[in-house]
């Protein structure tokens, strides 16, 4: 599975109409190590800026990442 | 490319208005824009209205025909922009290129939304569209929380503070509260904005936009004809409008709107000045780290400072260079496709000297600076005494 570091993230307390169920949720954009970047969800502990973070699974072609 | 005017300028007071529907506030705009300048339906050849979801918010499709006629503007050529909270920015780039090249001499240009008939969750929902739908939205993402990436890495990369964002909010409603078209005419004091309830860390509900409806319009016609319509036409001196990636996963620096860099520098060449002789502006403040990002894009403040600039006070209403006076979309309200326009009304009243309790001291050259998406499209418009 990638893995990568925090770019930025928030935790989002006001969600869309289809995710209001699984409010609060952690988003991120993630720099991959293997280039580029990727928006996905975090599962687990709360991430910073710049930890680093594996990807656990990938739902509806959404990537989920943990805390490495 | 001839010089163009501002001849006529007019719009309803934003707000929540479960009575009205999306073309009664178009319509009252584009009246009051008519006969602010004393001209007729018949004499204008051309319409553009900004408008980003008219079919999601109120499921009505095909709407420039449908405003233009009900104005009286019958069989002129009526073209929709959508360009997100750009709308009635972009809407009116087209129309003033427009003049500028002589195809059409007198051209309106309305901008419109009315949202409030829709849940707020509902409107996230609509909004997010403007955003990348195959990822970052997909992911559970709205313009809030995009926003709130944005100020996590300003805050990891410059120092921005949390107090730096609610100074914004607060200067804000200080002004929109002396504005009697404003939807939320109230002062906050600065605890109150730091306190408020979370909406995407670090944002809180003070430091996001309304959900409004409200239309603004404008009429554009060559300089050199203005005074047939108006005692007080303000010319438009520089515009440009500039794009960049939707998505914020493919930016290199989300810290940075290259888009507002682009469109206020080809704006300030096209208009002969520097940032530094702007006298006040109306900024996109969709979210208040927006304003901040945008006031160092557009060469206000040094990169990275644009925090510590507002809560200085220097864009307050009696600092060195005034930031929404309007209120901005904060207070003023924040009917996405009619902002654009709505900023433009502002300058024009402003450079008239006819804002009242608001007038800033200094009114000689503003700017607008409307911002789509996350900075995927922008418009910057320069304007000054004719």
């Amino acid at each position: 599975m990638r893995s990568g570091t925090i770019y930025t993230e928030t935790v989002i307390y006001s969600a869309p109409e289809a995710f209001v169920n699984e409010a609060p949720y952690q988003t991120a954009i993630v720099t991959l190590d293997g280039g580029g970047r990727v928006t996905g969800r975090i599962e687990g502990d709360r991430v910073q800026i710049d930890d680093r973070v594996v990807e656990i699974e990938g739902r509806s072609g959404v990537p989920y990442f943990r805390k490495a | 490319m001839r010089p163009v005017a501002v001849i006529g300028a007019g719009k309803t007071p934003f707000g929540a208005f479960p009575d009205r529907d999306l073309r009664s506030l178009a319509v009252e705009a584009g009246d009051k824009a008519l006969r602010n300048g004393k001209i007729a339906p018949e004499q204008i050849q051309s319409f553009y209205l900004g408008n980003f979801s008219g079919p999601a918010f109120v499921g009505q499709n095909h709407l420039a025909p449908y405003v233009s006629t009900a104005l009286g503007l019958n069989g002129v050529p009526s073209t929709r922009v959508e360009a997100a909270c750009a709308s009635s920015g972009s809407a009116f780039f087209h129309a003033w290129a427009e003049v500028a090249s002589g195809i059409n001499d007198v051209v309106m240009v309305v901008g419109v939304e009315k949202m409030t008939s829709q849940t707020t969750a509902r409107v996230s929902e609509i909004l997010a569209e403007a955003g990348d739908c195959s990822g970052e939205m997909k992911a559970g993402n709205t313009f809030a929380s995009l926003f709130a990436m944005i100020a996590r890495r300003h805050m990891h990369d410059f120092g921005t503070k949390k107090d730096h964002l609610a100074a914004v909010a607060v200067k804000n409603h200080a002004n929109g509260a002396l504005n009697p078209e404003a939807h939320l005419r109230k002062v906050i004091t600065l605890e109150q904005a730091m306190a408020g309830k979370p909406i995407a860390d670090p944002l809180n509900i003070y430091d996001c936009s309304l959900i409004s409806d409200g239309a603004a319009a404008v009429i554009l016609a060559p300089l050199e004809r203005a005074h047939e319509y108006t005692d007080k036409p303000v010319k438009v001196l520089g515009i440009a409008q500039a794009s960049d990636f939707v998505a914020l996963d493919e930016k290199q620096d989300i810290t940075t709107f290259p888009a507002v860099r682009r469109a206020s520098e080809k704006a300030y060449a096209m208009a002969g000045v520097k940032a530094g002789d702007i006298q006040f502006a109306e900024l996109h403040d969709c979210f208040t780290i927006a304003e901040i990002v945008a006031s160092e894009d557009l060469g206000f403040v040094k990169r990275g400072q644009g925090g510590p600039y507002a809560f200085e006070g220097c864009s307050r209403r009696d600092g060195a260079r005034p930031i929404n006076p309007s209120g901005g979309l904060k207070s003023k309200g924040h009917p996405v496709g009619a902002t654009g326009v709505a900023q433009i009304c502002e300058l024009v009243t402003q450079i008239r000297g006819e804002a009242g309790e608001r007038q800033v001291p200094r009114h000689g050259l503003g700017l607008a600076e409307n911002l789509g998406g996350s900075g995927a499209t922008c418009v910057v418009s320069i304007l000054g005494a004719a």
